[in-house]
């Protein structure tokens, strides 16, 4: 996640230090050493203070990631040793097994669907909201506060009920004399009401795409109104270009959340992903596999092909945002 | 702005305004609808679209706190103590280890800034199995421990370098002057960095106690003892119990698990969002 900023930072660090290291080696020859140092050069405590982080990432990152790893090549089921299956569940989870394409079917679709309405939603309200508008604060907040909630438990019961046979939904649409489906219950529908959910918690992008927008500079716009271009001219050629950046960061961030999903779907199925595996989300299948079958081994693997298809789907989007991301301001 | 112009966009601005109260009631619809159903009658609920409850019915609160076999005080205990210990680790431990990063120079300091970074991408469910049986061995399955000992190893990178970010902009000249007065690197942590620290770390305490409020899944994995369990755990432990039967208390215990949410947000609205709109959080 946050991967542009971090991508920058990573440059911007190196410069920092080349150039303290520079600083060092003259302050050297001058003997000056030690009060201008810019970072205090300590080798004991810079590993004391480091010591709880590199623990951590020792004993609960990089180990349990090779663990798993070699467990995704054996039968473990928690309760015995694992036995060395080579291949196997590479081989089964590709070639045999209906629930785990299902499941991929599932994530895509909702990950096609749910990341660009959320983020055109979120860039649509934004630009209305950057007109300088009375009340934008409250407006921001009313948008962005089902953000905040929509990853809780609560908020999913919410969902089940709203989308119900005789929910919220189905009231309104019987207003206007149209019988709605139990859209929960309904295999062709209920993946739906989880993108909607997603679609409800644009907020978070909208707030990142409004300090976007603050940033680009009015003088663009008037240049433009002057020299005639009408208002879509304008949001296509300025707007659009100059946001580019913003909607990249947002692109990779949220792809990589919403493969991961799983809160909504759980709760909206009773942990089945049913109807009919409708909602069998890869993260509540991975759950399924080990956590209720006790397949550890299979659910290690399962869990490395997630980690292959999200580092997949960020390495392309990075080698195709050359063609459309605008980094030169 | 001329007069002129200003008239022939007022319309305009009326016609933006209308979009967004729209859009708002839209939004906001299904959350008024859920506090409005709590106060009303189970046959009730499904009988009107209506937000005014009539008569108001406060026995959804009574049967649902009660109403999951456990009383929602000990759910409610339990996520705030999970929620409270996982702040105070992140505060300490994430601003200790971005202090290293930041202000201290040790051998294969960018080596290991940059191993950091990676851990911000990493899907967790990589760690997980072994993780779990790891914790599991070590018999903290069922305890929160599996849920609070991570936090004292600065293991959500994301606020790591979030304070990495804002130490560099404090001066060295700070730190020059009390490394002259004879201050060592944790002297120099405590007393000057720290304190200067705080707009960074309110954010970072923030965002902690609302994912970890909100967090299930490793609830779920963690914890099956009852008297263990969180506020989302009871939700669900309430929803599979009672099914469709009971949607007056469920839609009560929905809206009262909301109220810690909604009280942050009210009282640190600002910060919340300078915060995402400054690094991407989500929230």
């Amino acid at each position: 996640m946050r991967l542009i900023v971090v991508a920058r930072e990573a440059g911007s660090i190196e410069g920092r230090t080349m150039t303290a290291a520079a600083q060092e080696r003259t302050q050297d020859t001058t003997g000056r050493v030690g009060v201008k140092r810019r970072r205090y050069r300590d080798n004991v405590w810079g590993y004391v203070l480091l010591l709880p982080w590199l623990l951590g990432f020792v004993l609960l990152t990089v180990g349990p990631m090779l663990a798993s790893l070699v467990l995704s090549f054996t039968d473990f089921d928690l309760l015995s040793a694992p036995n060395w299956v080579g291949l196997e569940n590479y081989v089964r989870m590709l070639t045999d097994d209906d629930r785990f394409t299902k499941s991929l079917q599932v994530t895509t679709t909702y990950v096609l669907l749910g990341v660009p309405l959320e983020l055109a939603f979120a860039l649509l309200v934004a630009i209305v909201l950057n007109r300088g508008l009375r009340g934008l604060d409250f407006y921001r907040s009313a948008f962005y506060l089902p953000s905040l909630l929509g990853g809780s438990v609560a908020i999913a019961v919410l969902w089940r009920q709203v989308f119900g046979r005789d929910g919220l939904v189905n009231d309104v649409l019987s207003v206007f004399g149209i019988e709605g489906p139990s859209w929960i219950s309904d295999p062709s529908y209920s993946l739906f009401t989880l993108v909607v959910l997603n679609v409800w918690q644009f907020g978070a992008p909208m707030v990142i795409f409004l300090a976007g927008l603050r940033g680009i500079p009015d003088e663009l716009y008037e240049a433009a109104a002057v020299d005639g271009a009408g208002v879509l001219r304008r949001f296509w050629s300025i707007t659009i270009p100059l946001l580019t950046p913003i909607i990249f960061f947002n692109l990779v961030l949220r792809l990589i959340n919403s493969f991961q999903a799983f809160t909504p779907a759980f709760i909206i199925s009773g942990g089945t992903g049913g109807p009919t595996d409708s909602t069998l989300f890869y993260t509540l299948y991975l759950y399924q596999e080990g956590f209720a079958y006790f397949r550890m081994g299979y659910a290690s693997a399962l869990a490395w092909i997630l980690l292959l298809i999200i580092a997949a789907v960020t390495a392309v989007n990075f080698a195709l945002s050359k063609y459309w991301v605008n980094y030169d301001r | 702005m001329t007069s002129n112009t200003a008239q022939r966009r007022r319309p305009r601005r009326i016609l933006a305004h209308g979009a967004l109260v729209v859009g708002t009631v839209v939004m906001s619809y299904p959350l008024l609808w859920l506090l409005a159903s709590s106060f009303k009658e189970d046959s009730k609920i499904f009988s009107s679209t209506g937000l005014i409850p009539n008569p108001v019915d406060l026995a959804n609160y009574a049967e649902g706190w009660t109403g999951a076999g456990k009383s929602f005080t000990t759910f409610f205990t339990n996520s705030l103590v999970i929620g409270i210990v996982a702040v105070i680790g992140n505060v300490i431990f994430c601003s200790i280890t971005a202090y290293a990063f930041a202000r201290l120079d040790f051998r294969f300091r960018r080596f290991w800034f940059a191993m950091m970074l990676g851990t911000i991408m990493l899907p967790h469910h990589v760690t997980l199995i072994p993780q779990y049986s790891m914790f599991d061995y070590l018999g903290w399955v069922n305890t929160f421990l599996p849920l609070l000992v991570p936090k004292v190893m600065a293991v959500d990178a994301f606020f790591v370098f979030l304070l990495v970010q804002f130490i560099r902009t404090i001066p060295h000249e700070l730190d020059d002057a009390a490394r002259i007065d004879g201050c060592g690197p944790v002297r120099i942590f405590r007393h000057i960095i720290f304190p200067l620290l705080t707009p960074a770390l309110a954010t970072t305490a923030i965002f902690t106690f609302i994912w970890t409020y909100n967090d299930f899944f490793s609830q779920l994995i963690y914890l099956n003892d009852v008297d263990l369990f969180t506020v989302p755990l009871g939700l669900r432990m309430f929803l599979d119990a009672t099914g469709e039967s009971a949607w007056g208390p469920m839609l009560a215990m929905s809206a009262v698990a909301l109220i810690p949410l909604f009280i942050v947000f009210l009282v640190f609205q600002r910060r919340i969002v300078q915060g995402i709109a400054t690094t991407g959080l989500r929230g």
